[in-house]
């Protein structure tokens, strides 16, 4: 007898089941949606500038070396308490935002500033600097495309229980390190060896290498000072470096998750697969504008500072962005939930009467 | 045997821009530099297929709409991940006042 796999399950994997259909369909490298912007507009909001980069990581460093004087210098008191949750918010969450922008290479003109940047945010945020360039560039080919796309925070049937964990950050970070310790040791998955062209292997398994290293140092460190007789003191080696990606990243966690889950898969409209959301200033800067993230997909070579006039260029064809982080979560928690019983089921926005319809079947060239 | 095809008028091309041009079935990519210099390569990024006429030149560069990788113009060169492979370039010139191309 012939077991007949449930439609209802999905193979996440990328060499599976979907993967082969995603291929079949058109789904896979297909060509989206996007809504027409007249080429002078789109060529100025392209246009390239090291100012708001420039400024914005002098802030992130001078937040990050004051937090952390802070951290060490109140140690032993209440009033560290606060330096460290800057610090923390700085580390592990700023990160997320600071890899994704200078591995696009549009948040500078200057690309070794975007490359300097790039490889620390990279370290920082426990991701492996070349294979995750590779894996971002195909979540852009196929955002959400079950057996593509590498990088789906929310597959289905929800794992309810890990998403709540994600927040404390410990379960993300022990996948990361169990990524990096494989890679370091010379190893990398299938999926990996799908979406990274092989000429880049040896450059993956040098990065893992070059970050593990860190890391011990930091923990030989940590173990020198605990036992010269530094106590709980001896743990700031561990605040200061990897540990701020667990108890710092509910901010990227927060903003992150509420990019797609609760929206759909397998469509090539990213109108109904990606939410934008109105968010406060401080989380705008620390999530370097990607709350603009429809906008973001349709055009990835516009620059995180210049995203909020493309919001305005293109939002007559878009669904109303959320207004608040609250009130996204408030359509994407019972979208999830409902995903438990019902894996096919996807939240989907109206759109105003001026904007073209969604599309959603592929069309094959 | 290639021959020089017209493309555009000068002044229907801005300097430090590209333009797609379809021709014989195929897709071009024809540009200016910051200098005005006329070039000419394929029309899709090696990398996936994507029309680079789309995207944004930077100096001699090009950079693909879609992933961001970056190209030489004048050599076709990859400059950027996630595109590896070259592209084709053609000779280009301006003739009375006209953008041409050997293809």
């Amino acid at each position: 007898m012939v077991a007949i796999p449930d439609p209802q399950l999905r193979d996440y994997s990328l060499t599976g089941r979907d993967t082969i259909r995603a291929k079949e369909t058109g789904l896979a490298n297909a060509e989206w949606y996007h809504t027409e912007v007249p080429r002078k507009v789109m060529k100025e909001l392209m246009k390239r500038r090291d100012g708001p980069a420039i400024r914005d990581t002098l802030i992130w460093f001078a937040l990050l070396g004051g937090s952390a004087w802070g951290g060490i210098a109140f140690w032993g008191t209440w009033w560290a308490v606060p330096f460290w949750f800057v610090y923390g918010v700085m580390y592990g969450s700023v990160c997320d935002s600071r890899w994704h922008e200078c591995g696009h290479g549009t948040a500078f003109r200057t690309q070794w500033m975007n490359d300097v940047i790039y490889h620390i945010a990279s370290f920082m945020v426990v991701r492996n600097p070349v294979s995750w360039r590779w894996s971002h560039a195909r979540h852009h080919t196929d955002t959400i495309i079950v057996g593509r796309d590498p990088e789906i925070a929310c597959m289905r049937p929800p794992r309810l229980f890990r998403l709540l964990m994600s927040y404390a950050g410990v379960l993300d970070m022990i996948d990361s390190i169990r990524t990096l310790l494989r890679n370091a040791a010379g190893r990398l998955s299938a999926g990996e060896k799908d979406y990274i062209p092989e000429s880049e292997w040896g450059k993956a398994i040098l990065a893992a290498r070059v970050h593990v290293a860190i890391y011990a140092m930091t923990a030989a460190a940590a173990a020198g000072m605990f036992a010269g007789g530094m106590g709980w003191a001896s743990t700031i080696p561990l605040l200061l470096i990897g540990g701020p990606r667990i108890y710092g990243c509910w901010h990227m966690l927060m903003t992150g998750l509420i990019q797609h889950c609760g929206l759909a898969e397998n469509v090539i409209d990213h109108r109904l697969n990606s939410r934008t959301v109105y968010m406060n200033p401080i989380s705008r800067w620390i999530y370097w504008n990607m709350n603009y993230h429809v906008e973001h997909h349709m055009f990835p070579m516009v620059p995180y500072h210049a995203l909020p006039k493309l919001h305005e260029v293109v939002k007559h064809d878009m669904p109303p962005a959320n207004p608040s982080i609250w009130d996204a979560y408030r359509e994407a928690i019972p979208a999830v939930l409902r995903q438990a019983r019902d894996p096919g089921y996807s939240f989907r926005k109206p759109l105003p009467p001026t904007a073209q319809p969604y599309k959603e079947v592929p069309t094959r060239g | 045997m290639a021959e020089w095809v017209d493309v555009c008028a000068l002044d229907e091309l801005d300097p430090e821009d590209v333009m797609r041009f379809d021709h014989g079935g195929r897709v071009y990519a024809v540009y200016r530099s910051e200098n005005g210099t006329p070039y000419a390569t394929d029309g899709l990024c090696t990398h996936e297929h994507v029309c680079l006429a789309d995207g944004l030149v930077l100096g001699e560069e090009i950079e693909c709409p879609k992933h961001n990788g970056r190209f030489n113009i004048r050599t076709g060169a990859a400059l950027r991940a996630p595109v590896s492979v070259p592209l084709a370039t053609y000779p280009a010139r301006i003739s009375a006042g006209r953008i041409e191309i050997l293809i």
